[in-house]
């Protein structure tokens, strides 16, 4: 297999979206008949880098070999043409359509009829059950992405990269997929899948590369691995090159404040700063989210959503409209029904002055603002509720290093000033030289890290490594 | 500030030009002389008092408070597309009831027929409220489809309970002279104007300077951050909006039958709820901006008229300026979006 000349071969890609770099010079080699795992935590660059091999994205830099010959990429149908199927995270086929009218779909004008016989040289094992005559909205969704895999061949793929295909799957279902994707390379093709899990990789895979914040931090062969050194690869070992403070914080001095709140059962006190550190998918978000739904008995719960252009601000609004959103019944901008226009613009005018947030006045669009900017509003507006606990789901992503030191410092004098703190992200260091505590969310279920634990120990904690202790240990 | 307020009366104002540009040329096109044409456009909508009060008003007034309720849906993100429906559904209310109100004081009369209208208009809407807050039905379509069942309950109506009493015309009875509206002397303007105008107000200071408004307008362009960042109840207020909009197109059904043609027929109503969709639209959903778009769509219906008895083109041919302009405005919007969209940081990578 090694003599083999690869079929795909990615070099020095770089991809920027906006100030956010989601590659940097990242390496990727395909070769024929392998499995190949790509491996990392979320917002590691993972599905930027399989879209541009895909021809969805144009790289910013960085070459493309396909079967030893340079190309660009121009749009998806060339790398159709070049045998490339991806098959996305989210599926893509028609509920009202059937199974053979959403491959026909997929095979395009000139693809011809999607019938048994034209089908009949994909593998059985593929296609059993998945009655090219039902309507897609009526299969399970294991079926409909064996359907979304269907798709992929029937258009002659031969290099097949799947998008985290595991995430919406039982785990009996997974175990089937990664067979199926076996079956397939052994007929000759190569495949590439995107995953966080390192099971899956120690199953099904030939190779693995894994990326840490856009760049390639290991590529090798899974046999010569173990899971301490994937895990350190993806979390990674060495001082994050961004200049962020990531001194581990002292121990704390033995607290005597009230509880405040539970989370996954562990107690968690006033001024305290809490770093929560978790892998995509381990239940983490509904705790967190399920925290922020109800005021505890000590007050209200403050939100720094995840999701900022979404969930945390209305980009068509002005600043002084987001920061009302959710002050609405503060006396500070409201009485009673009625909206104090006047108090509210000034008051964001001093907000603006506090926070340093670059704009012309309180009635500019936040949509106009930098992401950074539009963080400072998000900041500003939950802590101008005076919130008993705040909550901070990665509430440095995409900002520049001033804007992250600075929400980072808010977030530490909040804390002192007797808030509790919760902060999540997925970014580890951020959650060590944050977190005064840190707890691993793994499978839904909460620990604390061990005071004064390095990356690695949580790293692994975090994969769920470690003989877990049990929930409600770190209370003291 | 300045800036900013008059974005969109400049946009207006161009859209209504280019709708008359393309009349224009619609018209040379098919053999008509342009300015004639619409010189007898003009004279139909503002070429005498008579004229502008009798046609071009009278005409505005439903179109206002359609466009109010219109306008009041569209702003919590749900899209009431049946405010003709719900006109129809208050004029049979308001039919029925002024019928029977002969003994009646004239205040309490127009304001029990008034009522009645509202309140069927709410009754008409709450059964697409009640498909999209218990099954998720697109209010879009229901609200669409409820029209024609309005109209086929007009036609009944008209045809059987409520039919003169001489049962020749598919018509109602006219109703009480105590029901009936005011008229300004000498024309046929009557009293619904001043109900619209000072509803029109309202709204314009429930929208921009209370809780309820400000949260409607969260709640419709940001159903996520409404929830998620302030906490509001997104369902419940669309929901709430909804049955006021429904309440809104009825009472302009009401006030079409109290105040103009004191009888319930088949078409009444040509077109007003779906011209009221322009009407909010091309006022950006402000409230007092609806009071000029309701007139300007009043005066080109009544236009239409003149142009048709003078110039001999038919009164349809307005509905090209109307169909351009309501284009013009949504790519406007459109445009405006994507310079914005462009400005904004690109997404986060996956």
């Amino acid at each position: 297999m090694s003599g083999d000349e690869p079929v795909l071969e990615l070099r020095g890609i770089s991809k920027s979206f906006g100030s956010v770099q989601a590659l940097r010079g990242a390496d990727f080699v395909l070769v024929p008949g392998e499995v190949h795992a790509l491996l990392g935590e979320n917002g590691a660059g993972k599905s930027t880098l399989v879209h541009i091999a895909a021809g969805m994205i144009p790289p910013d830099d960085g070459t493309i070999r396909i079967r030893c010959v340079d190309t660009k990429l121009r749009s998806p149908r060339t790398a159709r043409a070049l045998g490339i199927g991806l098959v996305h995270q989210h599926f893509t086929s028609i509920g009202a359509l059937t199974v053979s009218e959403n491959i026909a779909l997929s095979m395009g004008p000139a693809g011809g009829r999607a019938d048994r016989q034209s089908l009949s040289g994909l593998p059985e094992r593929l296609m059993a059950g998945l009655s090219l005559d039902s309507r897609v909205d009526r299969l399970s969704v294991a079926q409909r992405q064996r359907l979304e895999i269907v798709k992929a061949l029937a258009t002659g793929a031969t290099i097949l990269l799947l998008d985290e295909p595991s995430a919406v799957l039982a785990p009996s279902e997974v175990d089937e997929l990664l067979s199926l994707i076996r079956d397939f390379v052994a007929r000759g093709g190569a495949a590439a899948f995107i995953t966080h899990k390192l099971r899956e990789v120690f199953i099904a895979a030939d190779r693995v590369t894994v990326l840490r914040r856009g760049a390639v931090t290991l590529s090798g062969r899974v046999s010569g691995q173990t899971e301490a050194t994937l895990a350190l690869a993806m979390l990674g070992t060495a001082v994050p090159e961004d200049g962020a403070d990531t001194t581990r914080p002292s121990a704390l001095p033995v607290r005597s404040e009230p509880i405040m709140a539970h989370f996954g059962g562990i107690p968690l006190r006033g001024g305290e700063l809490i770093g929560v550190a978790a892998i995509e998918g381990n239940g983490q978000r509904k705790l967190l989210r399920d925290l922020a739904e109800r005021d505890s008995a000590a007050g209200s719960v403050a939100l720094v959503p995840e999701d900022r252009t979404t969930e945390g601000i209305i980009p068509d609004l002005s600043i002084s409209e987001n920061l009302l959103l959710g002050l609405d019944r503060d006396p500070g901008w409201s009485r009673g029904r009625w909206i104090d226009r006047t108090r509210a613009r000034a008051r964001t005018t001093q907000l603006i002055n506090t926070f340093g947030i670059r704009a012309d006045g309180p009635d500019v669009a936040v949509g106009t603002l930098s992401g950074g900017n539009q963080q400072k509003v998000v900041l500003a507006r939950a802590l101008e509720r005076r919130p008993a606990i705040l909550i901070a789901e990665n509430p440095t992503r995409g900002l520049d290093i001033r804007a992250t030191s600075f929400v980072q410092d808010q977030l530490r004098a909040a804390a002192r000033a007797g808030m509790l703190v919760l902060i999540y992200s997925t970014d580890l260091d951020e959650v060590l030289a944050l977190g005064q505590r840190v707890l691993v969310v793994h499978a839904g279920r909460v620990t604390e890290a061990p005071q004064g634990a390095d990356r690695q120990v949580v790293g692994e904690m975090m994969l769920g490594l470690v003989p877990k202790r049990q929930s409600g240990s770190g209370e003291r | 500030m300045t800036g900013k307020r008059l974005g969109p009366i400049l946009t207006a104002l161009a859209a209504v030009g280019a709708g008359f540009v393309v009349l224009a040329i619609g018209l040379a096109a098919s053999g008509y002389d342009p300015v004639v044409a619409l010189g007898a456009l003009g004279r139909g909508a503002f070429g005498s008092w008579y004229a502008f009060g009798s046609a071009t008003l009278v005409r505005a007034i439903p179109l206002i408070l359609l466009g109010l309720g219109v306008a009041l849906a569209f702003r919590g993100g749900a899209l009431n597309i049946g405010a003709e429906g719900q006109f129809y559904a208050g004029a049979i209310a308001a039919t029925w009831v002024g019928i029977h109100v002969a003994a009646w004081p004239s205040g309490l009369a127009i304001g029990a027929v008034w009522s009645a209208a509202a309140v069927a208009g709410v009754i008409w809407i709450s059964v697409p409220v009640l498909l999209k807050v218990r099954f998720g039905v697109m209010e879009v379509i229901s609200t669409l489809l409820l029209n024609f069942v309005a109209e086929a309950a007009v036609s009944y109506a008209v045809t059987g309970p409520l039919q003169e009493a001489k049962r020749v015309y598919p018509q109602s009875d006219p109703i009480a002279a105590t029901a009936r509206l005011p008229l300004l002397p000498g024309s046929r303007l009557h009293g619904g104007i001043v109900v619209a105008v000072v509803l029109a107000v309202i709204l314009w200071v429930l929208f921009t300077r209370t809780r309820w408004g400000f949260r409607l307008k969260a709640a419709g362009l940001s159903p996520e951050a409404a929830r998620v960042s302030g906490g509001i109840p997104v369902l419940r207020v669309v929901a709430g909006a909804l049955l006021w909009s429904g309440a809104l197109a009825g009472l302009g059904g009401g006030v079409e039958i109290s105040g103009v043609t004191y009888t319930l027929f088949q078409n009444l109503s040509p077109g007003y709820g779906f011209t009221a969709i322009a009407v909010a639209l091309l006022a950006r959903l402000n409230p007092l901006g609806i009071i000029l778009s309701g007139t300007l769509f009043g005066a080109l219906e009544a236009g239409a008229q003149g142009m048709q008895r003078e110039a001999g083109v038919p009164a349809v041919a307005v509905q090209v300026a109307e169909a351009t302009i309501i284009l013009a405005v949504l790519l406007a919007e459109v445009l405006a979006r994507r310079a914005a969209a462009r400005s904004i940081s690109a997404p986060d990578p996956a």
